[in-house]
């Protein structure tokens, strides 16, 4: 409703006022929000899972404190910044999910027949996701502490911790929507989602890299972006302040999220093609 | 006599039907058959290579090493989720219909679980092969003779069954694809709340306990001793899916029974 309230097709009178881009977003964006809370059962599963993954390897995995040169004694402290990347990951799909069944259903072949801007349509959309993301990475953060995790950084470190994870969240979301416009069906976006949580596990995110033990693993962990993201929350757990490990897990964020929104912008030119 | 040959020669017509099917459908669409694959092997990439460091950890022993103490893991993991993934099949055709034109033309209604349990053992013979291989080909040590790998693989067939008959009772009760997070979630869980990284011996506090209570961790434990040469809680084991077997048989048949009146 506020979407058709906002965004007028061509109008047969010359003077009719045009949404602004700002607008057309916001416009979009309240759509996004109000589908994404709309559907609470389906938020519930992607929220908890990484929290029931953090429950269980939490304990699971607390020997592995017991290697010489482990960085702490409490295995959580070291977990909880995967639950936040993993949340993020699970974002992605519900983000690409919803742009798909838009596409399935013919809503963004209606949009093209008004002057609404690719630009306003993909951050727009992205606004559920972005909410999801806030939600999650606050009730993370809050089950981390509850669960006996102390933040070395402190409460700045928890606000920083915070603003990088609904960071991480967007980028991982604009990926989902770039996998949405690209394939065009919720079932594609899916079948893809695994390949992300394959990065998630061969990265740094069960053991300090300069703990495992293959090479190869290592190797792969190095080279891999997820790991960076992960150490840099973890930094903020762990070690406190430390800059190198934020600025690289902020820079690989922002890098994912620029390559995404761009070649999304792209595709979303192609999708919104008014033919 | 000849009423009870009729009645098996139906209950064998229905079965065969179902799982050539259920087997055709997973090795035409990659869509369904390449994430049983992928996912074991991942799961043993990420667990046999990544956390290899934990048998640093001072106490741990497994003789045949890391590889083969995940190994084990992830094999019955694939056998359980052989079964559920064939609990996602059933739920699968009551949403397109499929299931409902089945009820209606199957002679021996029975012999519809029947179908999809094996249709899910031949699904997991292909995923077991190429994990056992996958391990194999990582350098896995093997120290467990013929009758004990045997033991080893009659574990995984049984926990298969259990999980099949899990996932096609559940989703016969349901009857939607919205099942398969239901299906799924108490398999992992239970799954992972085993000694999955360590042994039991090395877990402490609330992990130690539920992995104690915890009837996965038997089998668990029994397939990485039998892999090992040495075996132990075998027959507890067996006893355990055994048990298990039945209660879920008698489940997935109440599943039929309910998607028969809701008709």
């Amino acid at each position: 409703m506020a979407v058709e309230l906002t965004l007028r097709g061509p109008s047969t009178r010359p003077s009719a006022p045009r949404a602004t881009l700002v607008e057309q977003t916001a416009a979009l964006a309240r759509r996004a929000i109000v589908r994404t809370l709309r559907q609470r059962a389906l938020l519930v599963f992607p929220m908890v899972f990484p929290l029931i993954l953090f429950a269980i390897n939490g304990s699971a995995l607390s020997p592995a404190t017991r290697i010489p040169r482990f960085p702490t004694d409490n295995y959580r402290d070291f977990l909880i910044a995967m639950t936040f990347v993993q949340g993020a990951m699970f974002v992605s799909i519900s983000a690409g999910v919803d742009l798909a069944r838009d596409i399935e259903s013919g809503f963004l072949n209606r949009l093209a027949l008004t002057p609404l801007r690719g630009e306003a349509l993909l951050v727009g959309q992205l606004g559920g996701a972005l909410v999801i993301g806030i939600i999650q990475a606050i009730v993370y953060l809050l089950v981390g502490l509850a669960a006996g995790v102390t933040l070395s950084s402190g409460v700045g470190g928890a606000l920083v911790l915070l603003v990088l994870s609904i960071l991480i969240s967007f980028a991982f979301a604009s990926l989902g929507a770039l996998l949405a416009l690209r394939f065009g069906t919720g079932e594609a976006v899916q079948g893809i989602f695994p390949l992300l949580f394959v990065t998630l596990f061969l990265s740094s995110s069960s053991l300090p890299r300069n703990l495992i033990k293959a090479d190869w693993f290592r190797d792969i962990a190095t080279y891999n972006p997820v790991s960076y993201l992960i150490e840099g929350l973890r930094s903020l757990v762990i070690t406190g302040w430390d800059a190198e490990a934020l600025a690289l897990g902020l820079g690989f964020s922002i890098a994912i999220l620029a390559v995404a929104l761009g070649l999304s912008q792209r595709s979303m030119r192609t999708r919104l093609a008014r033919r | 006599m000849t009423g009870i040959l009729d009645e098996l020669r139906r209950f064998a017509y229905v079965t065969r039907g179902v799982a050539w099917r259920s087997i055709h459908n997973t090795i035409v669409n990659p869509a369904i058959l390449l994430p049983s694959i992928i996912f074991p092997l991942f799961f043993l990439i990420a667990f046999a290579g990544g956390l290899s460091r934990i048998a640093d950890v001072p106490n741990f022993s497994y003789k045949p090493g890391y590889t083969a103490f995940q190994f084990v893991f992830v094999f019955l993991q694939s056998a359980a989720f052989g079964g559920v993934f064939t609990g996602f099949a059933v739920a699968r055709d009551f949403d397109s219909g499929f299931a409902r034109r089945l009820l209606l033309s199957a002679p021996r209604r029975s012999g519809i679980i029947a179908g999809y349990t094996i249709g899910a053992l031949l699904r997991w013979a292909l995923t077991g092969t190429i994990v056992t291989v996958a391990a194999l080909i990582g350098g896995m040590n093997v120290d467990g003779n013929g009758v004990q790998l045997t033991g080893l693989i009659g574990l995984g067939v049984i926990l298969n069954l259990v999980a099949a008959l899990w996932g096609c009772g559940l989703a016969m009760f349901l009857r939607t694809e919205q099942a398969g997070a239901l299906i799924q979630m108490p398999v992992f869980v239970l799954l992972f709340l085993a000694p999955v990284y360590v042994p039991l011996k090395l877990l402490t506090g609330w992990i130690h306990a539920v992995a104690n209570a915890n009837p996965v961790t038997a089998v668990l434990e029994a397939g990485r001793g039998l892999l090992a040469g040495s075996p132990v809680k075998v027959a507890i084991a067996f006893m355990a899916l055994a048990a298990a077997a039945a209660i879920f048989a008698a489940f997935a048949r109440r599943g039929l029974t309910s998607a028969e009146r809701a008709g």
